[in-house]
């Protein structure tokens, strides 16, 4: 490793700190599933909503892994290494989604049990062909392939380029960053269809795939501002995190709200305009009861709050305020998560809707569980990141990265 | 020197090759208590307005009022044309129906926002200026190619033209020449 950007040895305390937390988290997680009466469905509801959302983080990271190759911007060679670290952390959600598609699919999916309604059942049939519990666990393998591959050639050529001054590893690294986009946002849309729009047996919408693929996007970059707040206040890299990198960083989250917006609304107004009574339920469950209230808190705080906070340049230079909206968004991200999966659980079955809501105790169990699987995979995360240097040392382009002045990189650094 | 020469003089031009050069010496200069100073250079240098002391500029406050502006006006002629000058039931839906009016009124939030970057820019940099007496210094044309100019104003209350011109010259200044009013 090359010592001039070894991380901070305080790194390892950090990751002790966030497995401890997880721990903490998963024995909250325990208690409040076992005391809910329905243990089984309490734990794979949260559960599901930990994994998406921790996937989505670490989906988030592979898909920006792949556009700072393409943009070839300087703020990506900052961020490269907590792109890989958390692109890494795949080969856990991997392991995390097993237990989804062998032993909860009966419980969370609907489409995977019979239904007495003789309706809902002709549409079960309808659907069977390709919502069935054999082809839903090998789709989630091909996706996992295809986004741990991609991630395994983009981590083996950024090591070779760390080896060698040969800059063809980088150039192979761009070459496939094109393709691989085109392909990782078809599997993240195809995952998002299987594991969150097919709990309505009966709902679907196009952009959906996009609105998943946007969030993960604003969950990455809000952890990729954290863990910068956190690495600029220590050696070594102290001496390269500058203002101007966070008000990068703050520009690309304030596009990627944006964009969630407009992809979010896009949704909304396409259902909303068609009126049919096979899409417009899904809404219809989530402008009641608390539902609604957290719809509102969607637009408020996961869009307009941020949008103008993000809109000034102070703040995007102000590397601890921009993290106070980092943080923001990640809990809104959670808040979306549970909007869009929660309301499904309540009519599970074909039931009666007692209310449009959750007690207390299942917020306590949702965030618990998201607290206990975001230990581990901060636990994974910290732990790739220790292993090697912080910024790629060989790249031509680090003179830009750490040039002091602005002007220097468009002249004189040649 | 007379009165009647200093007032033909719009100020003193300094000549720089280097947009580090620049910098500092703009940073210099600000230092030395000049302040009717401006910077020319063939690209944005973002230190460089720092450097001669410019540090809020009025367009982005147009502009935001300029969006502002767009969005009451877009959601107003939605609102009067569809709920009050000509009501027409659509699908049931009720006159005022929110989602149906959001993408007219960004739109018009995005227009009115950009007339208001645009003018507001015109506006405040005084354009469209037939005449700027800088270009008569012949070498100013390669102020968008490959030069970066400092040009201290005659009507700066330290401005003296030997001092002055020493004190760029000092600077590292290729060349300071005099600027013709």
């Amino acid at each position: 490793m090359n010592t001039n950007y070894a991380p901070p040895a305080d790194l390892g305390r950090v990751q002790k700190v966030a497995t401890g937390v997880g721990l903490i988290g998963v024995i909250v997680w325990v208690i409040s599933t076992v005391i809910s009466g329905k243990p089984k469905d309490t734990f794979f509801q949260s559960y599901l909503v930990a994994f998406i959302f921790w996937t989505g983080m670490a989906l988030g990271c592979l898909g920006l892994l792949m556009v700072q190759y393409l943009g070839g911007a300087t703020w990506g060679l900052l961020i490269r290494r907590q792109l890989e670290a958390a692109s890494h952390t795949l080969w856990l959600m991997l392991a995390l989604f097993l237990p989804i598609a062998l032993l909860g699919l009966h419980t969370l999916y609907e489409w995977s049990n019979g239904s007495e309604d003789p309706k809902v059942q002709a549409l079960i049939d309808h659907k069977s062909p390709y919502l069935n519990p054999t082809f839903f666990l090998i789709r989630g393998i091909i996706y996992f392939t295809i986004w741990i591959g991609l991630t395994t050639l983009l981590r083996k050529w950024s090591k070779q380029q760390d080896e060698s001054l040969d800059m063809s590893a980088v150039q192979r690294a761009q070459n496939l960053s094109g393709p691989g986009f085109v392909i990782y946002g078809l599997a993240v849309t195809f995952a998002g269809v299987d594991w969150v729009m097919s709990l309505d047996i009966e709902w679907f919408s196009t952009i959906f795939g996009l609105v998943i693929l946007i969030g993960q996007g604003v969950s990455a970059l809000a952890l990729l501002i954290s863990i910068g707040v956190y690495l600029s206040g220590r050696e070594p890299m102290s001496r390269v995190y500058q203002s101007k990198h966070f008000h990068d960083l703050g520009k690309l989250l304030l596009t990627a709200v944006m964009v969630w917006a407009y992809f979010a609304f896009s949704q909304l107004l396409i259902i909303w305009s068609g009126n049919l009574p096979e899409e417009l339920p899904w809404y219809l469950e989530r402008f009641k009861g608390q539902w609604r209230w957290m719809g509102l808190a969607l637009i408020m705080l996961h869009f307009v709050l941020p949008f103008l906070l993000l809109l000034s340049r102070n703040l995007k230079h102000n590397a601890r305020r921009l993290m106070m909206v980092a943080w923001l968004l990640i809990i809104m991200r959670f808040v979306d998560l549970i909007w869009m999966i929660a309301p499904e659980f309540n009519r599970a079955h074909g039931g009666q809707v007692a209310h449009y809501g959750l007690a207390i105790s299942s917020y306590i169990n949702y965030a618990a569980a998201m607290v206990g699987v975001g230990g581990v995979w901060l636990g994974w995360f910290f732990h790739q990141l220790r292993q090697r240097a912080l910024v790629p040392d060989n790249d031509p382009q680090l003179n830009e990265v750490l040039a002091r002045a602005e002007h220097v990189l468009s002249f004189e650094g040649h | 020197m007379t009165k009647q020469e200093e007032k033909g003089t719009y100020g003193l031009m300094a000549e720089f090759d280097s947009p580090s050069a620049i910098v500092a010496a703009a940073r210099r200069t600000y230092e030395a208590g000049y302040r009717r100073i401006n910077a020319y250079s063939p690209y944005p240098i973002e230190e460089l307005a720092e450097a001669i002391g410019f540090h809020h500029s009025l367009v982005p406050l147009v502009t935001l009022i300029g969006g502002v502006l767009g969005a009451l006006g877009g959601f107003g002629l939605q609102y009067w044309t569809s709920a009050i000058a000509y009501p027409l039931n659509v699908g049931g839906r009720p006159l005022l129906s929110l989602p149906a009016f959001i993408p007219v009124t960004f739109e018009c939030t995005i227009l009115l926002a950009s007339f208001g970057a645009f003018l507001g820019n015109l506006l405040m940099n005084r354009l469209p200026q037939p005449y700027h007496p800088v270009f008569n210094v012949p070498s100013f044309a390669r102020a968008s190619q490959d030069r970066y100019f400092l040009c201290v104003k005659s009507d700066d209350p330290k401005f003296n033209d030997a001092e002055t011109r020493a004190f760029l010259a000092g600077l590292g200044a290729k060349e300071v020449s005099n600027v013709e009013s």
